[in-house]
């Protein structure tokens, strides 16, 4: 079936393009994309309303889709229902489920759990080492082979320097990034919150930002001995951006990444409005203002590479606890474009192309997968949005089976009309103005 | 009543009280108890009184706070606790005839009050109620022993001893 | 007066000196023959103690009696929270009967604002963590005020392990408030971040802190904290850091001397010290039933809706 998106603004920056173009879909391809298109008999024309604009579908490459093992955090199922509904049309799953996807059964079921619920797409992470033990390599050819496309022990750092030159080397013989949580674990020992003025009058246990940033030099310095990828995942301190730069700056093969709530929350947020709320509990932990603002600075200077949630469902009840013992992590799929069209493009820090590229263009590079493109031959993934939308965060209205985040009630300006995964719609949102899309046969 | 009146009737209430404890050793058993806040001023007055009539050491005297004995506390829904004051009764009590005293004796709860907290200091042989003003409307079987002036009030007014020890001045006014 | 006490972070200092006050008239009545008022006749007091404490439970406990409330102590083993009752439930589990307040010591800071979020009773905090320690801050106040008649421009001394310490916290926040100047010293490791924001001189020299001191606070240093590499061992922090009377000789000669206790003798504290003169360690443990009197007293007032 063919259709035709005519006359909506396109912000398409791998192919060069912000303004009104159409973009003519078959099947589950991009035929077409380009001005005033000619009609055929069998298209349908779908007039895109002004205001709205077409993007490559959103890919957010950090996400815990906690299936298999804990399901009754999320499940795949409901975690891809969040997830187009927070716009993305594909997502990279983290391994550190119960089992750890570190063999093809494991992968193989997640893809097959995916393909069931036949929402977004569904790259899985393999895990480094076996069991993530931070021992030995993981069966890195094979997770490969079964449809992984990175390798991250999340939760944790790969464990030595010398796991971590190993993987890097090897992974690199497949072309597959190694994602690292960047973490001293002495340096963090019991902390659960950053190390500041604010833990320290809710006497909380402080992690300073020189335990991400100690880690990161580790594995740029690595990377840079091996020539392997390593991308930094959920980079929360300013001294972690300092070293990537540097890493960068002497050619070593380094990305990283920023969640939507770092770039919004501080350490404040531990006090004020809900003291001790576990909603803002999460590893990296929300740091200072000046780490907040220097990763707004490293969007718009263009040293960080990605945005992505870092979604890390967990039950209410093991959130319902003290501090110390909750769990790390807040969700974010469904949070995560409001926030950054009202945070970052509304408020002038970065401009939409720029926020596509975060969202969209990199996160395919680094993860060498389709997508961030409407180039003719590609995927018909594609994520409508809707930067005027005044959206109300709410809780009750989520897909994701968890309810942990911070930011329920906030008003925001900016979010999801339509995502469109294969040429199919898989989510509409409420009171979108794209009421008129039929779904795909 | 004005300054003058307070006082007079103050000195006459002391001699009634010689005269009611003229019974041999009575009198060395007396001891005044001011229930705070303006009882407290009253009895130190009395106790003055009495030693200039009789002459010979001055009769003991201690406050009562009965904040914490009162009836109403805890049933108010809104409003922080009233203010507790320090209590300070320097002498046994025990075998002594206590003469409790306050400005004004209207409903008789915080008498009733003053009496249980009197009995957790001991075990007083006699206690009388000294009052400046009885303004009626008891809610509780209590009656003075010695009182000022009989001053018939309806309940909406409201009877304002001030003394010169806590407001600067004497005066008795009933007012509303 | 707020409807729980959850640290002295909440009070101002108008409340601050009410419960002073309060615990004025308090305790007169730890000194009558009967020790008892009517005050809290009928309502009931649950302590419910996840870490063991003999002495802050048994001031609670006398000053509840007192009042004559109905108390109940309930000491929560460990074995109950492997069981795997969480702290929620467990709550949850003793307001069902209708306490009129639940007076709370947890190991986890923020225990207590999480139970003043579920819990309709009236939370007292008698220690959460690293947090507060609100009421012993309030006994210290007291019996400083005892002996200097003030608190604000006197100089307070805090020695210890800050880092862990939530009578530090509360102390801190409560001699601030009323206009004291106060130091804190400790080993470097032991200092918290951002301890300079709390409004505070911050010294790794004891002598520098107690110089001119009018008060002198001494924290417990604990045995794990060579674990964590904190202090490399407690004979060393008792040469840098421990209070003898040489180092008191440097404070102003009325100095008062105080510890929140359980003391160790030889490591913060030098025995001599802790029994000499200027000790007012154990008038403190008895200030700490009035003080807890007046809490509870002013606490109590008003039902639901207050």
């Amino acid at each position: 079936m063919k259709r035709l998106l005519k006359g909506g603004r396109v912000v398409d920056p791998a192919n060069g393009r912000d303004g009104v173009f159409d973009v003519l879909i078959d099947g589950d391809r991009i035929v077409r994309v380009g001005r005033d298109l000619p009609v055929e008999a069998d298209v349908m024309v779908v007039e895109v309303p002004s205001g709205l604009v077409v993007c490559p579908g959103l890919i957010d490459m950090h996400v815990h889709l906690r299936e298999p093992g804990q399901e009754h955090k999320e499940t795949i199922a409901t975690g891809t229902a969040a997830a187009v509904a927070g716009g993305f049309t594909a997502v990279a799953c983290m391994p550190n489920t119960h089992p750890v996807n570190d063999n093809a059964g494991v992968t193989e079921y997640i893809l097959k759990k995916a393909a069931e619920a036949n929402l977004a797409r569904v790259y899985p992470i393999g895990a480094v080492s076996r069991g993530q033990d931070g021992e030995q390599l993981a069966d890195i050819a094979e997770l490969r082979q079964s449809g992984c496309v990175a390798l991250s022990d999340d939760g944790r750092p790969v464990a030595t320097a010398l796991l971590m030159r190993r993987a890097l080397e090897y992974a690199g013989m497949f072309k597959m990034p190694v994602i690292e949580h960047c973490e001293d674990p002495s340096l963090k020992a019991g902390g659960v919150a950053h190390e500041g003025y604010h833990a320290s009058t809710l006497g909380l246990h402080g992690i300073p930002g020189e335990a991400e940033s100690i880690m990161a030099l580790r594995d740029i310095s690595l990377a840079e001995l091996t020539g392997g990828c390593v991308h930094i995942a959920h980079m929360s301190a300013r001294q972690t951006l300092d070293a990537v730069r540097y890493g960068k700056a002497r050619g070593a093969r380094v990305t990283c990444e920023v969640t939507p709530h770092h770039l919004v929350l501080t350490d404040e947020m531990l006090v004020s409005p809900i003291p001790y709320d576990t909603n803002v509990k999460m590893n990296p932990p929300l740091r200072a203002s000046e780490d907040r603002d220097a990763m707004l600075a490293g969007l718009a200077d263009g040293s960080v590479d990605v945005i992505a949630t870092d979604h890390a469902p967990h039950h209410y009840d093991e959130k319902h606890v003290e501090f110390d013992r909750a769990p790390f992590g807040i969700t974010g799929l469904e949070t995560a474009v409001s926030l950054c069209l009202d945070r970052l493009v509304h408020a002038g820090v970065i401009s939409l192309a720029r926020l596509i590229e975060l969202l969209s263009v990199n996160p395919a590079k680094i993860l060498g997968v389709a997508g961030g493109s409407l180039a003719a031959g590609a995927p018909a993934d594609l994520t409508i949005l809707a930067p005027d939308l005044a959206v109300t965060v709410s809780v009750a209205r989520m897909r994701s089976k968890a309810k942990n985040t911070p930011f329920d009630g906030w008003q925001l300006r900016g979010g999801v009309a339509a995502t469109i995964v294969g040429g199919r719609v898989v989510y509409e949102g409420v009171g979108s103005l794209l009421q008129f899309l039929p779904p795909a046969l | 009543m004005d300054a003058d009146r307070i006082a007079r009737t103050l000195t006459r209430i002391a001699h009634e009280i010689l005269e009611r404890n003229a019974a041999p050793g009575d009198v060395h058993d007396l001891a005044l108890v001011g229930i705070r806040t303006r009882g407290v001023p009253i009895a130190k007055r009395l106790a003055q009184l009495l030693r200039d009539i009789r002459g010979g050491d001055e009769v003991p005297t201690g406050t009562l706070d009965i904040t914490l004995y009162r009836d109403d506390l805890m049933r108010h829904a809104v409003g922080p606790q009233p203010v507790v004051r320090k209590t300070e009764i320097p002498f046994s009590i025990d075998d002594k005839r206590i003469l409790l005293v306050d400005d004004v004796l209207y409903t008789g709860r915080t008498i009733r009050a003053a009496l249980d907290a009197l009995i957790d200091f001991g075990r007083p042989k006699a206690i009388q109620l000294v009052v400046l003003v009885d303004r009626g409307h008891r809610e509780l079987p209590i009656k003075a022993d010695y009182v000022g002036k009989n001053l018939p009030t309806s309940p909406s007014q409201s009877v304002q001893v001030h003394l010169v020890e806590v407001d600067g001045r004497d005066e008795v006014e009933i007012v509303g | 007066m707020k409807k729980d006490l959850l640290g002295i972070a909440e009070l101002s200092s108008e409340e601050i000196y009410l419960i002073l006050d309060t615990a004025e008239a308090m305790r007169e009545i730890g000194q009558r023959p009967i020790k008892k008022v009517p005050t809290l006749r009928g309502k009931t007091v649950v302590n419910l103690f996840f870490e063991p404490s003999t002495r802050t439970r048994t001031s609670f406990e006398i000053a509840e009696k007192r009042l004559s409330a109905d108390t109940l102590s309930i000491a929560v083993a460990a074995s109950s929270v492997l069981k795997g009752e969480t702290l929620v439930d467990t709550a949850m589990n003793i307001e069902a009967m209708s306490p009129d307040m639940i007076v709370v010591r947890h190991a986890a800071s923020g225990a207590c604002h999480l139970l003043s979020r579920i819990c309709r009773s009236r939370i007292i905090n008698a220690g959460d963590g690293m947090h507060e320690h609100p009421t012993q801050a309030l006994l210290d106040a007291f019996t400083i005020r005892e002996h200097k008649k003030r608190i604000d421009g006197l100089k307070v001394a805090i020695v210890g392990d800050l880092l862990h310490s939530r009578v530090l916290r509360s102390n801190v926040l409560l001699l601030t408030k009323l206009g004291a100047e106060v130091w804190v010293s400790g080993p470097r490791t032991l200092v918290p971040a951002g301890m300079e924001r709390f409004g505070v001189r911050v010294s790794t020299s004891v002598e520098e802190a107690v110089a001119d001191a009018d008060v002198i606070m001494m924290l417990r240093i604990q045995q794990e904290r060579m674990q964590g590499a904190f202090i490399p061992s407690l004979r060393e922090y008792f040469t840098v850091f421990g209070m003898t009377a040489e180092r008191v000789a440097r404070a102003k000669p009325d100095v008062i001397i105080m510890h929140p206790g359980p003391m160790n003798r030889g490591v913060e504290i030098a025995s001599e010290v802790a029994d000499g003169p200027y000790s007012v360690i154990l008038e403190q443990v008895a200030n700490g039933v009035a003080v807890r009197m007046a809490v509870l007293y002013l606490l109590a007032g008003g039902q639901e809706g207050g």
